[in-house]
């Protein structure tokens, strides 16, 4: 079920891959730079990019040609001196929003990324006035009228 | 002729549910004792039809009847024998006839061993199970027949889809379906609550059992699911925040929410209108789960528009019973009573905040899912939503849930001791402190959360046995004593501690899987060496295999320790199976402890090359474990007598109980 691996690509020389602090990867041997810094910031972006092909994985876990294609545009934009920021850009005007696993932040995407924090208001500010409503319910339900009072005393006078 | 028996049997199983869902309903409102006698019997019947209709299902695929067009698209005479049967639900059509097996043995259990529930109660909620068994059997029948023929009878089927042929995968859509369909008795016991305007703590003790059984069932089911990905799909991982899966999540955390919150009910009379709400929503997002893995709207919006008649059939029954029973939930929640007060700091309060988080935490990945399909089909601007939001989102919901987890139980109800509560919790809070501590001085240059990760882990898992610990008072009292306590503590005690303590230790497995997993890439020759973590694995040579319906090329590997001791071998694979022409990675795992060393093939190149991706998993198999506990906590809850509802009450129970409630 996975798309092949081009083959030039497994003919790439036995390296070895050390990869402390990540999960599995589907980066190729040979499609890694030789600045590690450079090249863990390859990683990082990766796992914000869609294999647009793949339903649901990055170009970090794809095998797709695609995602290989698109590893190696994400590290030659690297080398050619690109921020972070500007990689992304570069992808987004080349293949549509559709490529970043986390939507940008915009007006179209305001109720996404507002959501959780509004629910998580909302809550709590539900949360307090119910208590408050209902303690305030509940005091009033224990003072007694005027007369309930009267009444009481009289109840207790007579015992 | 068995295909048409099973055919006709969901026809008559269909007529017999739209009796169960109207003449109970007619029968309480007019007082009717005769038709409200009607729902428990019909319940059953309608149960034994659905039975015959899955039977003559299996049957069909058993005895490999490729005239029946299902069978002939989904199975292959050379399957073994559990493939064949697992592929009666390996398909669309197949799994809806599960679904609805599934929700009507649900329902003849409430008609079996519901004697004690009040009859108008019982017959409306039996009346309700039916409405959307009768939904669900009509669309079978109009939209997803599994029982159509095939004119001229091919000799051989297509196979099932290669990727599903697993003893993991046979085992996984029933308990999830277990769990999904399980919330439809916490539903239809809403519904018949809110019909009757009427509801008391009762109800929640009457209801938490199906919860709990569901609750189980899907916990086991999403750890089941996760295991196969990890295993099946040949690239290590065990949670993708993929849509299918988020479709699972979600019913998980509402029913979670709906568990805790029912607690609160039972004991308390308290939460009432909120629980309610809980199990409409709970068995809400377990429809709009199904509708978003039948409807086919997750692979694409316009797939879903250019055959709509499932997708459209199953919105319409998501419509119709979500829509409908928020508007009657609207209308006659605010008829139901309030109940018992207490303060923010108490068991209750934290049980507020535990479904503030859960629900809060649901909403997000609801928005997530959902939110691409509706900015696509609005404005066809295409958006992806994926781990990088829901980690950014999910995250920091669950991280304060799991802090404030150790102290709910160990506050007392209306009015608790948040201090007292800290200082008992404050060995948990030190054997965190000093992991977090000794982490920081192993680690090297590791991601700076993850000492925190296995701290927090740890806390809750103390949490949960300082909860054990104080309520047998263990090391207050003598031994004997204590063990007597611990005896006598209530079973749904224990549940609540072990379920608690199982999430540490799932917690646990994927921060150090995710903080400290080794990975290596390489292309090997025959002789050739890889190393990993302490491990040195060799590479023998290949070989070819064929099994029953597949050709298999299976490289051999020597396992040993880096000093040269010996552990075994490791044999992955890539599967072809002709039937479908679809190859499959076949991954090898060896355990060492909790760890395992995960090996998986790539496609071999011509010069004899092999590209291997091989991974170190330290303490991965916690992750399912924890679940496995989890479940465990849950089968311990569902034990506790006080749940069996009529139980009678042993005289000793009597005795012993003001000591218990000293230990609550």
């Amino acid at each position: 079920m996975s798309p092949r691996i081009p083959r030039k690509l497994l003919c790439a020389v036995f390296v070895l891959l050390v990869l402390g602090g990540s999960p599995l990867r589907a980066v190729e041997p040979n499609e890694m730079l030789s600045d590690p810094a450079l090249e863990a910031r390859a990683r990082n972006l990766s796992k914000e990019l869609r294999c647009m092909v793949c339903q649901n994985q990055s170009i970090d876990d794809s095998e797709a040609p695609l995602a290989h294609d698109l590893r190696v545009l994400v590290r030659e934009r690297l080398q050619a001196g690109d921020n972070d920021h500007q990689v992304l850009n570069f992808l987004v005007a080349r293949y549509g929003e559709f490529v970043l696993l986390r939507p940008q932040f915009a007006w179209h995407t305001a109720a996404l990324w507002g959501l959780p924090p509004a629910a998580l208001l909302a809550g709590i500010v539900a949360i307090v006035l119910v208590l408050r409503r209902r303690r305030a319910a509940s005091s009033e339900a224990d003072n007694l009228s005027a007369a309930e009072e009267a009444r009481l005393t009289e109840l207790l006078r007579d015992n | 002729m068995i295909a048409e028996l099973g055919h006709f049997a969901l026809m008559l199983a269909l007529g017999l549910a739209l009796i169960q869902a109207t003449m109970p309903i007619v029968g309480t409102r007019s007082d009717d004792p005769t038709l409200i006698s009607v729902a428990a019997p019909a319940a059953l019947a309608q149960f034994v039809f659905v039975a015959l209709a899955f039977a003559a299902l299996a049957i069909c695929y058993v005895t490999s009847d490729f005239s029946v067009l299902n069978v002939y698209d989904n199975s292959n005479s050379a399957m073994p024998l559990l493939y064949r049967l697992t592929s009666v639900w390996g398909n669309h059509e197949g799994s809806m006839m599960l679904w609805v097996f599934i929700l009507v043995l649900f329902g003849a259990l409430v008609a079996g061993f519901g004697g004690n529930l009040p009859a108008k109660l019982k017959a409306n909620a039996l009346a309700v199970q039916a409405w959307i068994a009768a939904a669900f059997e009509l669309f079978i029948l109009t939209t997803s027949n599994p029982f159509l023929r095939i004119v001229d009878a091919p000799l051989e089927g297509r196979d099932l889809n290669p990727i599903l042929q697993d003893t993991g995968l046979a085992f996984h859509p029933p308990l999830l379906y277990l769990g999904y369909v399980g919330f439809s008795i916490a539903f239809s016991f809403a519904i018949a609550a809110l019909l009757e305007g009427r509801i008391d703590a009762a109800w929640a003790r009457w209801v938490r059992p199906w919860v709990l059984v569901a609750w189980m069932c899907l916990t086991l089911g999403i750890a089941g699911g996760s295991y196969w990905a990890y295993y099946e799909l040949g690239w290590g991982g065990y949670w993708f925040w993929d849509p299918v899966e988020n479709a699972s999540l979600m019913p998980w955390l509402a029913g979670t929410a709906l568990l805790h919150s029912a607690v609160v009910m039972e004991k308390r009379g308290a939460l009432k209108v909120w629980t309610i709400l809980l199990a409409i929503l709970a068995f809400s997002l377990s429809l709009i789960g199904t509708f978003l893995v039948r409807s086919g709207v997750l692979t694409s919006v316009h797939a879903f528009a250019t055959d709509p008649r499932r997708g459209i059939f199953i919105l319409a029954i998501l419509v119709a019973f979500i829509g409908g029973a928020l508007v009657l939930y609207a209308w006659r929640a605010p008829l139901l009573k309030q109940g018992g007060l207490f303060a923010p700091i108490s068991r209750e309060g934290a049980l507020v905040l535990n479904n503030l988080f859960l629900t809060c935490a649901c909403a997000t990945v609801f928005v997530g899912t959902l939110y691409p399909l509706a900015l696509e089909a609005l404005t066809e601007e295409k958006i992806s939503v994926g781990p990088p939001f829901f980690n950014a989102t999910f995250g920091p919901l669950f991280v304060p849930l799991l802090v404030i987890m150790p102290f709910g139980p160990l506050l007392g109800w209306k009015r608790g001791d948040l201090l007292g509560a800290a200082q008992r919790l404050l060995a948990a809070a030190f054997i965190a402190a000093v992991v977090v501590a000794a982490t920081f001085a192993l680690q090297h240059g590791g991601p700076i959360l993850a000492p925190f990760g296995v701290g927090l882990a740890l806390f809750v898992m103390a949490g949960a046995v300082i909860d054990l610990a104080e309520r047998t008072m263990i090391l207050r009292i003598p031994i004997g004593s204590a063990l007597r306590r611990a005896v006598g503590l209530p079973r749904s005690a224990w549940g609540t501690a072990v379920a608690h303590f199982g999430i540490g230790v799932t917690l646990l497995g994927i921060v150090v899987v995710t903080a400290w997993g080794a990975e290596r890439i390489a292309a090997l020759r025959p002789g050739e060496t890889v190393d990993i973590a302490h491990y040195r694995l060799t590479f023998d040579g290949m070989f070819n295999r064929t099994g029953p319906n597949y050709r298999e090329l299976v490289a051999h590997f020597t396992v040993r320790r880096t000093n040269g001791d010996l552990l075994g071998s490791m044999e992955p694979s890539r599967r072809t199976f002709p039937a479908r022409s679809m190859a499959t990675t076949e991954a090898a795992l060896m355990r060492r402890g909790m760890s395992q060393i995960y090996l998986s093939l790539g496609d071999p190149s011509g010069d004899g090359a092999v590209p291997v991706r091989l991974y170190f998993k330290p303490l991965v198999l916690l992750i399912w474990i924890g679940a496995v506990i989890m479940f465990i906590g849950g089968g311990l809850s569902l034990s506790d007598r006080r749940l069996r509802v009529g139980a009678p009450r042993p005289r000793a129970a009597k005795t012993q109980a003001p000591a218990l409630q000293a230990a609550e």
